[in-house]
């Protein structure tokens, strides 16, 4: 008979995700499993409610990313309102919520990397986890700490200015947008005193960058090796192939870079994605209709992102891409923990858009919002920090939501999240009766590099922990480790 | 004259999660009819490690945040410098982590307090519980006094 080892979490969520991992006879795992309790109940919530409350009802998700709900539900409403699909806004709607969103971007990527995934690599995966946090970076690396700190804090005013606010920021309406950028606001951002201003902002996401490819030498065979397999890609791209974090086509790569969904237009998402209900997890697995459940799924996300675009339309960045992509021949990348390196790439992007979009003279204009003839349904997507974001919603003749659906990043990578888990679970678990610290932080680490944001899949209110249990062959708990 | 900062946070669509969010108005209308200068206010849906640079230059931090602890209708607690561990997904962090950030970084960390506010519900729905309304007026009374005092 089987044993299993399970990772639960324990303190306010209300939602829960928890990992087990099955044990047999011989103590090798058998199978694991990530569970995720999804909280589905938003969706029903917003039905009745006049379709313009959207963009703001959904911060109400969570506080995490809620600019990419925002941005993804007004995306969805403009073509509600007949503005169109991406390009219908005027250049200064488009543009204000590009600045938004890059800047969402930018301060997530940056509190992923600094706070999240920099303990690992600076002090050691397998170090005391006393210290193994940012602030053993900041007793043992305090420049880079502070520079985390800091540009997170960048990030967060480059919302502020165009959100209008920190909380239920209402900046995207349906067709547009509420505010230009002044000024005073565009010179804060562009030149503040140091280090607060856009060009400190490249020079450290670019010296992030470096930093990882210095600790990739180093440690080429721990990085490689720790959690590989072949999967699909997804993720929007421009037309042109170029990234594009805001909009642009739907695109999927196989594992050897063959195009699986060839730059299909995103209103019509639900002919070519299909999401499968397991009865032991609340959130859903979604896969490539065409391709049936087993070979169908995709990783979405920095690593999705940088294996489906061409090229990357900023220059800093694309240099850094032609290096990252020659690692692999050019072939798509595989390797769970090279996220860590494509999402720098694409902090040093944002950087890099941030000052592109803060030296267009399109941000001052007052042209904000497009009419149109009003459509009764309607799409949004939007490449959010941690992968593809799909918003969609239907309205009656009385401009109630009578139909919503929202897959969240965190549910499209639930698959390759489990791959991860699995792969990880059989190389360090396999043989082993009781759960050290390196193992169970090896299991983190590989879910870990997906960002997963349990808020917006579950009903939780932004604390995350994660628990290990082990139970033997005859179903008895042998070790449980509480985080 | 001490700087002080009072930093409310939760989110206001959450039902009774949004008492920091509300108190913040209550202590900006306060601020506004007695032109007081030397209190800031801000507002955020959880703390982050942002806020170590936040709270750097102020002599006085006060949080406020919704409470589920078992409190009458709200507490006010000092806080100290406290090294959390990292949890597998973190996306927020507490006050005593913001404060040890700050002591990491800048060396040196303002006096800082937390005041919890009894909070109840915890819906989908921007409007506080009137049991959660009536505690943040008390907590709000308590806090001019508090404020007054340091």
């Amino acid at each position: 008979m089987a044993q299993k080892v399970t990772i639960e979490p324990v303190t306010r969520v209300e939602g829960h995700g928890k990992v087990t991992i099955h044990l047999d006879d011989n103590m090798n795992v058998a199978q694991t499993r990530l569970h995720i309790v999804e909280f589905r109940g938003f969706e029903r919530f917003v039905q009745g409610r006049p379709y313009w409350e959207a963009p703001v009802l959904v911060q109400r998700l969570c506080g995490i990313c809620p600019v990419s709900h925002h941005l993804a539900a007004a995306k969805a409403l403009d073509v509600i309102v007949g503005a169109g699909t991406g390009h219908g806004l005027t250049p200064t709607g488009e543009k204000m919520r590009r600045l938004m969103h890059y800047g969402q971007m930018f301060q997530s990527h940056a509190l992923h990397f600094f706070h999240l995934a920099s303990p690992d690599f600076l002090l050691g995966y397998d170090a005391d986890p006393a210290i193994r946090n940012v602030i053993g970076v900041a007793i043992n690396f305090p420049e880079l700490a502070t520079q985390g700190v800091l540009m997170r804090k960048y990030g967060q005013e480059v919302i502020a200015v165009t959100a209008g606010k920190k909380i239920h920021g209402t900046g995207a309406i349906p067709g547009g947008i509420n505010k230009n950028l002044s000024i005073e606001e565009r010179d804060t951002l562009l030149k503040g005193a140091d280090p607060l201003n856009i060009d400190k902002m490249i020079e450290w996401a670019h010296s992030a960058v470096q930093f990882f490819k210095d600790y990739y030498m180093k440690n080429r065979e721990f990085v490689d090796n720790f959690a590989f397999f072949p999967s699909n890609h997804l993720s929007l791209v421009r037309k042109d192939g170029a990234m594009d974090l805001y909009h642009g086509v739907l695109r999927a790569v196989d594992a050897d870079g063959k195009k699986i969904l060839n730059d299909v237009d995103y209103q019509d998402y639900y002919n070519y994605i299909e999401e499968e209900v397991r009865s032991w997890s609340y959130m859903k697995f979604p896969y490539l209709k065409h391709l049936g459940k087993e070979k169908g799924w995709y990783r979405v996300g920095p690593l999705a992102r940088l294996n489906t675009c061409d090229f990357i339309p900023t220059p800093l960045a694309q240099k850094e891409f032609e290096i990252y992509k020659a690692h692999t021949n050019g072939k798509p990348n595989n390797f769970c923990l090279h996220t860590h390196w494509a999402r720098l790439i694409e902090l040093l992007h944002s950087a890099e858009m941030i000052k592109d979009l803060l030296n267009d003279p399109d941000l001052q204009k007052n042209d904000l919002v497009t009419k149109g003839t009003k459509q009764h349904e309607g799409v949004g997507l939007i490449e959010a920090p941690r992968g593809t974001l799909f918003h969609h919603y239907k309205i009656n003749d009385d401009d109630q939501i009578v139909m919503a659906n929202l897959i969240v990043s965190t549910t499209n990578n639930n698959e390759p999240m489990n791959q991860s888990v699995n792969f990880v679970a059989k190389k360090m678990m396999g043989g082993q009766a009781t759960i050290t610290e390196p193992m169970k932080n090896a299991v983190e680490i590989a879910i870990r590099a997906y960002d997963p944001c349990l808020s917006c899949a579950t009903h939780a209110l932004g604390r995350m922990p994660l628990d290990i249990k082990m139970i033997d062959s005859k179903g008895n708990e042998i070790d449980h480790y509480r985080s | 004259m001490k700087k002080i900062l009072v930093y409310g946070y939760g989110n206001p669509g959450r039902q009774d999660d949004g008492l920091g969010a509300r108190f913040i108005e209550l202590i900006d209308d306060w601020i506004a009819g007695e032109k007081i200068q030397n209190i800031d206010t801000d507002t955020n849906y959880q703390l982050n490690v942002e806020d170590a640079a936040t709270i750097a230059d102020y002599d006085v931090v006060v949080f406020v945040d919704a409470s589920v602890a078992d409190i009458e209708d709200y507490k006010l607690e000092k806080v100290v410098p406290d090294n959390a561990t990292i949890e597998f997904t973190m996306h927020a962090v507490s006050v005593a982590y913001v404060l040890d950030l700050c002591q990491k970084i800048y060396h040196k960390h303002p006096e800082t307090f937390v005041l919890h506010i009894k909070a109840y519900e915890f819906e989908f729905i921007e409007e506080l519980t009137a049991k959660a309304e009536k505690n943040h007026y008390a907590a709000f009374e308590f806090l001019k006094r508090f404020i007054q005092q340091t």
